[in-house]
């Protein structure tokens, strides 16, 4: 499978790049992008990422490994982060991480069969004066109790 | 008492209500004076750093070499992820342009051209909100080259955000400069330190978003005014995030000092069902916990805080009530700090693994007295033997929640077996918070 950058896509990285004396520190906002294009980053998004920015394929992967957010793998259409640390799990956030993993029948970084959920138990979110919380994509909702979470999970099941 | 950081004023994020309460003055105000004068105003206010060392902020702008050919760098530290710790995402939704002016300053102080903020990757709201108030501060030219005309001097800079992609290990400062140059975010050792060699090899200073943000106040109201604020030692107003078991969690600016009981009872609403406290992390989940019978007097400010056994760190106070399992909430930071370990140094790698899987043995109940010296004396070994601070903050709470919650610990495990570890000795030397002895 071939990636390559859309044209948008390829303005919104010069956009980035020309934020720097270099062209490397756009690699995290690259892979963003090759991230969201593509789902996730695959080798091809890696060769291409590299191909743009001057960097060896290792640099890039290096980048890719060692950062949370960027995923080797298709993660499900929403996905859904859990915060278990500290302030959340003293305001409840283990039990509702059991709650959002019985009601999707899936494991930590596992996918649900129809693509349409993952799951991730997260560290600390920056979240903890409005715990527990989980994150669903980019979006926090936070203050949550049990019924909160069925709700949300819920009207995610029936928007797809 | 006046709010700096955090005003009660409606719409303070957009740039008109922010002009209209004499916004982008103080910047104003500071291109009107030497850079010398403006870092000796903010050494003179005592303004120390809010990302936790507490380090003062004038003296660090000092270090940057006054005659060089090189680009130098302001990185302003948004990277926010200790646990417990939610102040920073407070300014970046409402009062983005104080921060805004602060590295405006900051910039001109240090004779910096670009600055960084860098924001932590899961903060995807805040980092819109940020960008939308520097995309308004650009067009109205209070930022970029357009500053030239606004202000009419010849220094201008560019302010950038840079989206992280989570890794705790970012909020290091030598980190978050790998992390910015588009690497791994390993730290580095220092020296040389990054006033010298920091970004690319220039002369980098790296400061908190909260930092930042009480500069402007400080130019304007004059550095007098800052210091008599809080505690002498340590002054101004601090964001004390609150977490954990209190009726009202959030963040409150309060002067430096305040009484870390008055916080909990007076501020955050005190506990839910008037239960007694049994622990208390005072400055985000890597400081050493308190004793909820230590709390009594104990002021929240960098100073008070080291006589009381702990330190300041971000602020972030997490509060358990007398049925928490502290087993389980050791268990949970030691698996935050394993995580987030970058596996640079050895002690710290495996160290933190070591740790998390003792503390989940005891959580199991197959713990034995022994395996709480093991603890206390990986903890030993690992702090003081990493290259970034991360070390530390692995081995703090696990040291000090079991020296300080001895008898909870030892009631905790069923095994009674006291062969001494060989390293006991360790947890005997020199520490930043001395350790009662253990051994006795």
């Amino acid at each position: 499978m071939n990636f390559k950058f859309t044209e948008e896509n390829l303005n919104r990285i010069q956009k980035e790049i020309n934020k720097y004396p270099v062209k490397k520190p756009a690699v995290m906002a690259a892979l963003y992008v090759g991230q969201e294009q593509n789902g996730y980053i695959s080798d091809e998004v890696i060769k291409e990422v590299a191909g743009l920015l001057e960097m060896t394929l290792e640099e890039v992967l290096g980048v890719v490994t060692f950062y949370t957010m960027y995923h080797q793998k298709q993660m499900g259409k929403y996905h859904i982060q859990v915060c278990t640390n500290v302030s959340c799990m003293l305001r409840g956030g283990y039990e509702i991480w059991d709650q959002v993993k019985n009601k999707l029948g899936i494991n930590n970084l596992e996918v649900s069969e129809d693509h349409n959920f993952s799951l991730e138990e997260v560290e600390c979110m920056g979240s903890c004066g409005t715990a527990p919380m989980i994150a669903v994509n980019e979006d926090y909702y936070e203050n949550l109790n049990k019924e909160k979470v069925e709700e949300i999970l819920e009207s995610l099941s029936k928007t797809n | 008492m006046e709010k700096i950081v955090l005003p009660d004023i409606e719409n303070f994020h957009q740039i008109d209500v922010y002009l209209s309460n004499d916004g982008y003055k103080s910047v104003k105000k500071a291109f009107g004076q030497t850079t010398d004068e403006i870092i000796d105003q903010v050494k003179k206010s005592g303004l120390r750093g809010r990302g936790g060392a507490a380090f003062s902020a004038g003296l660090k702008w000092s270090f940057m070499p006054k005659t060089t050919d090189k680009p130098k760098y302001l990185c302003v530290n948004g990277d926010e992820s200790e646990p417990g710790s939610f102040k920073d995402r407070e300014i970046f939704e409402h009062n983005p342009h104080q921060l805004i002016e602060g590295t405006l300053i900051t910039c001109y102080a240090i004779g910096a051209k670009v600055a960084y903020i860098y924001i932590r990757g899961e903060y995807h709201k805040w980092i819109k909100l940020m960008q939308k108030a520097i995309d308004a501060a650009y067009e109205k030219g209070y930022v970029g080259e357009k500053m030239k005309e606004t202000f009419g001097t010849d220094f201008y800079c560019d302010i950038y955000i840079h989206k992280g992609a989570g890794a705790y290990i970012c909020g290091e400062e030598s980190a978050l400069m790998n992390s910015l140059e588009g690497q791994r975010g390993y730290p580095r050792i220092k020296p040389p330190f990054p006033a010298h060699n920091g970004l690319w090899g220039n002369p980098t200073t790296i400061n908190n978003v909260e930092t930042i943000a009480n500069v402007p106040k400080i130019i304007e109201k004059g550095w007098q005014w800052f210091a008599a604020i809080g505690e002498p030692k340590h002054p101004g107003t601090l964001l004390f995030g609150v977490s954990g078991h209190v009726n009202k969690p959030g963040i409150y600016e309060l002067p430096s000092g305040t009484l870390l009981t008055d916080i909990i009872y007076k501020y955050a609403g005190g506990i839910p069902g008037d239960k007694k406290i049994l622990c208390v992390i005072p400055g985000g989940s890597s400081m050493p916990p308190l004793r909820g019978d230590q709390l009594e007097g104990v002021k929240m400010d960098a100073e008070s805080l080291k006589e009381a056994g702990s330190a300041i760190g971000t602020g972030g106070i997490m509060v358990m009530d007398e049925d928490t399992d502290l087993v389980k909430v050791l268990a949970r930071i030691t698996k935050f700090y394993h995580h987030e370990s970058c596996g640079l140094c050895t002690p710290c790698r495996e160290g933190t693994g070591w740790m998390e899987k003792v503390i989940n043995r005891i959580l199991n109940g197959e713990g034995s007295t022994n395996d709480l010296d093991l603890l206390i004396s990986i903890a030993n070994n690992i702090e003081g033997n990493t290259i970034c601070a991360l070390g530390e903050a692995a081995a703090w709470p696990v040291r000090y929640m079991i020296a300080r919650f001895r008898d909870y610990f030892e009631e905790r495990v069923n095994k009674k077996i006291t062969i001494p570890v060989k390293n006991k000795v360790h947890s005997m030397r020199h520490t930043a918070f001395p350790l009662p002895d253990i051994t006795k």
